[in-house]
């Protein structure tokens, strides 16, 4: 790894109190340009809050975040947000719009002058059948089509940076596994930094050039897959690697 | 302006001056309490007026009591009929006095001192308090007076009206001075408690004592023997404007003073509650028997006497039932256009605001328990009698289900997907604009449904207020026991609910966006 590759995204001594809840107890985490970080840990290990700190649906009490050389703090959220694609775990769809304006949101909110035509594209790069599919409603359609829909809706508009909360946790095996693969694919074609977190090792390994493990609001190791499997730093990274049965 | 007196011309002071007919800048406005008899006094009153040429505005059937002499006071009427003994009790609250003469004397001076209004002479008859029972019960007991009926009263349930139950002459009186502790104590309204007395619900009613129903089922009236009761001569009570503005109206109502005694007037609500002759020929035929109207010239149509079938005559009354409904939906919409207003801004901010949203939507909730007839009288000093005070009413009922609709629904639409509209850039406005206020608009619209249907049927309250709509058949036929009256404005007013349900049923389905479950 190219050591001074340029930094996308930066968490320093990030520390966030939710009353006398410590979410995060000063977090640092740094996401190089067009690298794949993936956030693993608990519930309640502070990485979905980290996430969100990124795109300032959480404000840190204190330390530094910052995106693309930016801090956070300074930049108009809503404009920072709409340079970010962001995928849930589920339910993030607009009910009442159909699949082609849900896809379109983002370059709509942009004024990009296409926004069907960038939908339309999103939607192919995520394998739907737009032509099908696109004058659809989200409850008219299986619980796979809808995350593709959701992560199509993340890309439409070519964000330079892809944030995602536990973006295949509500599918079944089967329906996972298909679009774990098909993301891994799609990742490489995008070529955006990307922060994914999850709780399921496997799929970080999968999908992430690093692993970050958060444990009770701070990392407890951040390596390659590789690295960690070589040398897990604490007994807790051991015991989540020989649980995940990927050590 | 002595100037310009002077350089009138004749002609024109002698237009001043013609008499009775000289136009009156508003008309006369009488009213009565919800009541047969008052009716009855209360169009005897207007056809005296109008003999002598005053334009006369009718608004019978007024709440009770504080609605009829507080819209009285403050000049929202002009005249109607009221009891010494009321006066000297429920609005002077005073102790009992026996003697008639004393009673007169002491209302009479105590309303012109304070308030300005004016006791004309009594009409001749007393109406007390006739506490009535069974005939069969009278005769296993051997009852005939209110002392017999106290040593008996604890195997006897009594139905009284809210009002006897709660004035100081009324059950507390009984009580005091007689002892009387009857084993139950019903609730009971005006319209139905000869009925339920008759058919044997409970045993002891309050009547009063020139109700022409005591003869229709043939019930036993207690006698008075100690002077529970304080003596109850019905008069005209005139307001300050009349009194002083037009002394020849007052001269009209005088004729009545003292014309009328005790038989006459429970013949006359006989046939009013019984025989259920229009309250307008009765009154006439009563005046014309007085010589205060020609015998020829006889008023209303007498309809009435065959009972024609019910279908038959509400047909009939199609024209007047029109108006009565076009009324109440303008009512409705007016007081729930308003509401709509208000209550939806009012529900959006809250959901900003929501360390305060529970206590306020709260708030606006208690409005919702304060009985209607109590908030018209609240309103009364305000707005007087009439539309401006049911509509006020009207809005402020139906501003609960709109808030709090308005609240909920926008606060629980779709929050995973407002979440993630949130994160991928769209402003609160465009959230509010485009995704939750389209979300929620079908819980929003079934606020507004809720709203309108009780708006519908809270609205038949206005009658109470003199401000018209299909409550009007509805309270005048409850005080004249016109179950025929009665239906004239239940049957169209449940209709309305019914339409207005399924019209903003139609609204809600509409402005459910696609894509969302029904």
């Amino acid at each position: 790894m190219s050591e001074p590759a340029a930094t996308a995204l930066l968490a320093e001594d990030v520390i966030k109190r939710y009353g006398p809840v410590t979410a995060l107890a000063g977090v640092t985490l740094r996401v190089a340009l067009g690298e794949c970080v993936a956030l693993v840990g608990e519930s309640g290990s502070g990485k979905s809050t980290l996430l969100r700190c990124f795109n300032r649906l959480v404000t840190a009490d204190a330390g530094r975040v910052s995106v693309q050389g930016v801090d956070v703090e300074t930049a108009d959220p809503v404009g920072l947000r709409r340079t970010m694609g962001y995928v849930q775990q589920e339910g993030g769809l607009l009910p009442h719009w159909t699949v082609l304006r849900n896809a379109g949101l983002v370059p709509r909110l942009l004024a990009r002058p296409n926004p069907d035509a960038l939908a339309r594209q999103a939607l192919a790069l995520v394998g739907l059948p737009s032509a099908e599919l696109e004058s659809r409603y989200p409850a008219e359609l299986s619980g796979g089509q809808r995350q593709r829909v959701a992560i199509a809706r993340a890309i439409a508009a070519q964000p330079p940076v892809l944030l995602m909360d536990e973006p295949f946790g509500a599918l079944d095996a089967i329906t996972r596994a298909e679009l774990q693969h098909a993301f891994a694919g799609l990742r490489r074609r995008l070529g955006a930094t990307l922060a994914l977190v999850t709780h399921d090792l496997r799929e970080a390994f999968l999908l992430a050039d690093r692993v970050a493990v958060l444990r009770a609001g701070h990392v407890e190791q951040a390596d390659t897959p590789d690295g960690l499997r070589r040398a897990p730093a604490t007994p807790y990274v051991r015991r989540l690697l020989e649980t995940a049965e990927v050590a | 302006m002595s100037v310009l007196v002077r350089l009138r011309p004749p002609w024109i002071a002698l237009l001043l001056c013609t008499g009775p007919a000289v136009a009156q800048t508003r008309p006369i406005v009488v009213a009565s309490k919800p009541f047969a008899e008052s009716y009855l006094l209360a169009e005897m009153f207007a056809q005296l007026l109008e003999r002598a040429g005053h334009p006369v505005d009718r608004r019978l059937g007024l709440g009770a009591t504080e609605i009829a002499f507080g819209a009285l006071r403050t000049g929202a009427i002009d005249v109607y009929p009221e009891y010494t003994g009321t006066g000297l009790l429920a609005i002077l609250d005073q102790p009992v006095e026996p003697d008639p003469r004393a009673v007169y004397r002491r209302v009479a001076d105590a309303f012109a001192g304070r308030w300005d209004v004016h006791w004309l002479p009594p009409l001749g008859f007393e109406n007390t308090y006739a506490i009535a029972v069974r005939r069969e019960t009278a005769d296993r007991h051997a009852l005939r007076t209110l002392s017999d009926l106290a040593r008996v009263s604890p195997q006897l349930t009594a139905g009284l009206t809210p009002d006897f139950t709660g004035r100081p002459d009324g059950l507390p009186a009984l009580e005091r001075v007689y002892g009387f502790r009857p084993r139950a104590v019903r609730s009971l309204v005006q319209a139905v408690k000869y009925l339920a007395l008759a058919e044997g619900a409970v045993d002891v009613i309050d009547g009063y004592s020139t109700d022409g129903l005591i003869a229709r089922y043939g019930l036993v009236v207690l006698e008075d023997d100690r002077a529970a009761f304080p003596p109850y001569e019905a008069a005209a009570l005139v307001s300050a404007r009349l009194w002083r503005e037009a002394p020849s109206a007052v001269r009209a109502l005088t004729q009545l003073s003292g014309r009328l005694d005790e038989a006459t007037m429970r013949a006359l609500n006989a046939r009013v509650e019984v025989s259920n002759e229009p309250v307008a020929t009765v009154a006439h035929e009563a005046l014309a028997a007085l010589g205060l109207a020609s015998p020829a010239d006889t008023g209303a149509p007498r309809a009435g006497a065959p009972r024609a079938g019910l279908v038959r005559y509400l047909w009939d009354r199609r024209a007047e039932t029109a108006r009565l409904l076009g009324r109440h939906v303008l009512l409705v919409a007016l007081s729930l256009g308003a509401a709509v207003l208000l209550a939806v801004p009012l529900g959006l901010a809250l959901e900003r605001w929501r360390a305060g949203a529970e206590g306020a939507i709260r708030a606006v909730g208690v409005l919702q328990t304060i009985p209607g007839i109590a908030l018209l009288a609240f309103m009364l000093p305000l707005l007087g009698i009439g539309t401006a005070p049911a509509l006020v009413a009207l809005f402020l009922y139906s501003l609960y289900p709109i808030v709090r609709n308005t609240y909920s629904g926008v606060r629980d639409a779709a929050p995973d997907a407002v979440g993630a509209a949130e994160a991928l850039g769209m402003t609160p406005g465009q959230l509010l604009r485009q995704v939750r206020l389209p979300l929620a608009a079908p819980v929003i619209m079934a606020g507004v449904r809720t709203a309108a249907v009780i708006n519908v049927g809270t609205a038949t309250l206005a009658a109470f207020i003199g401000a018209g709509g299909l409550g009007e058949p509805i309270v005048s036929g409850l005080a004249l026991s016109d179950s025929r009256l009665v239906l004239s404005g239940a049957i169209p007013a449940a209709l309305l609910a019914l339409a207005v349900d399924l019209v903003l049923g139609g609204v809600e389905r509409i402005v459910r966006p696609r894509g969302t479950p029904a």
